[in-house]
């Protein structure tokens, strides 16, 4: 699903975030990403989302190559993606149903579909109920649960989030990495970019550790961390 | 996509920019005001040339002289005159208007018949009225015409009826093409009211483009209500100039139809024609639209989402 081969990113500011990355994520993994401030996790999530292009190597997601595309083709590559942002991105002024309707009204689907699936979406983030209150009215939890169900509801193949338990209390935040974990048992690929190790060992999925923008561990063939530890 | 859906997505953006335009309503009343305006001033020239011309319509087309013979010249000699002109080549009518007949004439129409019962005698000579053919109307033909009629001992002045209609009609020209002018001036500063209204607009939904582009919208999906919007503006902008246009009307026309009277004139203000309004509202939404493309793809290009 996710194939990065020799990948380096320069930022037009000279800082070199990624060294030769290579890893690859295959179709219904969950892996998480890991690493200090500044290691390179986000730019991994950014190469993926195409909110960035490579500076040097092949970034494959889903079959495509990122930096070959045309810019007409990216709307449509980006509705493969579900995108879980740690300041979750939502729009303030508008009710948690547009919020999370919103991949679903860029694709064009009818709207019975949308209500439909808006609801579904809401219901497995434990949401359903407050179609029509505001973000600002939710609790930061639910906020952030409110960005989960936008990235799930078009059911895309690939979901990957940067942070998404920042902000919250460490009950909050194992809630929703398995909310994570149960999309990825119904085959959606789940990349998750954090810096809670006790989180990473909780679940007991692979973990890939960078540090200065290159791959300290890629965890793919070892058995995950948390057999070894529990 | 069906055609439904797609039908579907217009209306929700054309409904949603319509929302927003009402959630602002001052904002929204001073754009519009400034498009009404921008876009009455032009019609409202146009409006006036035309009314000029359908007042003076009536003989504002042919080109006529009045002949006058002088005072004592005997009725004979001067049908004889009116014959010899009618001959002359160019010449479409010529007829002999007698001194006692346009005595009764100027009394039926002037409203002086008072003034000439006081007169001891008919003031009034004979007069040979002319119309050229149309084809040796112009300003040579009329000049040498006005020349062979002077050259007659039995004539006294001759006077070309239509000169001031021929100057109050490349007064009429040089009016509409003011209003070209006006048009074309205020157009762009339409578009530009527009454009600058939308780009403000849009840097006020800066964050709803992020999302939206980074969640797949596309940059049509994100351009379309912004396209909607300047429609909107466009059309409530011609809305709001044919009001203007019409209360002007409305407002004049009492005292035009007194002044035409005192003219002998029926003549009462038309309001915009059918092609006026269709110039309004489709030049309107045209440069609503325009206004808004171009701000739109200047600016929704540069936002692109950050993470």
């Amino acid at each position: 699903m996710i194939q990065f081969e020799r990948v380096s990113k320069r930022y037009p500011n000279g800082r070199e975030a990624l060294t030769h990355v290579s890893f690859h994520l295959a179709s219904g993994e969950m892996a998480f990403l890991t690493g200090r401030s500044g290691a390179g996790k986000s730019t991994v999530l950014k190469l993926v989302a195409l909110l960035e292009r490579p500076t040097r190597g092949t970034v494959t997601v889903n079959g495509k190559s990122t930096g070959s595309l045309k810019a007409r083709h990216i709307p449509a590559f980006r509705r493969q993606i579900g995108v879980v942002f740690q300041d979750h991105k939502l729009l303030v002024d508008r009710p948690v149903f547009d919020n999370v309707a919103l991949p679903l009204v860029v694709a064009g689907a009818p709207l019975k579909e949308v209500d439909k699936r808006v609801r579904a979406a809401l219901d497995q983030v434990g949401l359903l109920g407050k179609e029509r209150m505001l973000p600002a009215e939710l609790s930061v939890g639910e906020q952030q649960r409110v960005g989960i169900a936008r990235a799930v509801v078009s059911k895309p193949p690939l979901i990957i989030a940067d942070e998404p338990t920042g902000n919250l209390d460490p009950d909050l935040a194992l809630e929703v990495m398995r909310l994570f974990r149960r999309f990825s048992d119904v085959g959606v690929t789940v990349l998750v970019a954090t810096h809670d190790q006790h989180l990473v060992h909780e679940l007991a999925k692979r973990e890939i550790v960078l540090a200065s923008g290159e791959i300290q561990d890629d965890g793919a063939d070892s058995l995950p961390h948390v057999v070894a530890t529990r | 996509m069906s055609l439904s859906v797609f039908g579907t997505r217009h209306v929700q953006a054309l409904l949603g920019s319509f929302g927003r335009l009402a959630r602002n309503p001052l904002a929204t009343a001073l754009t519009l005001l400034v498009i009404g305006l921008a876009l009455a001033l032009p019609a409202a020239l146009d409006l006036f040339v035309s009314n000029a011309q359908v007042a003076t319509g009536g003989f504002g087309q042919a080109v006529d002289m009045s002949v006058y013979l002088k005072t004592g010249v005997p009725l004979a000699q001067a049908r004889q005159l009116a014959a010899d002109a009618r001959a002359r080549p160019g010449i479409a009518r010529a007829t002999l208007i007698p001194a006692q007949e346009g005595l009764k004439e100027f009394r039926k129409y002037s409203g002086f018949g008072a003034a000439l019962d006081a007169l001891p005698s008919n003031p009034l000579p004979d007069v040979l009225h002319v119309v050229p053919r149309a084809s040796a109307s112009s300003a040579a033909d009329l000049e040498s015409l006005r020349r062979y009629f002077t050259a007659w001992p039995e004539v006294d002045v001759v006077q070309l009826d239509t000169q001031w209609v021929l100057r109050f009609n490349a007064i009429l020209a040089v009016l509409r093409r003011l209003a070209v002018i006006a048009a074309a001036l205020l157009g762009a500063g339409v578009l530009a009211v527009v454009g600058n209204t939308i780009r403000l607009e849009i840097l006020n939904r800066r964050a709803e483009i992020e999302v939206t582009k980074l969640v797949g919208g596309s940059n049509a999906f994100v351009r379309r209500p912004f396209l909607y919007t300047g429609l909107l503006y466009g059309v409530g902008g011609a809305v709001l100039a044919w009001v203007i246009l019409e209360a002007a009307v409305l407002i004049l026309d009492p005292s035009v139809i007194t002044l035409a009277q005192l003219y002998g004139s029926r003549f009462a203000l038309q309001g915009p024609s059918r092609q006026v309004l269709g110039a309004l509202f489709g030049g309107g939404m045209g440069l609503g639209w325009a206004g808004a493309w171009i701000s739109a793809h200047r600016h929704l290009r540069s936002i692109e989402p950050r993470a």
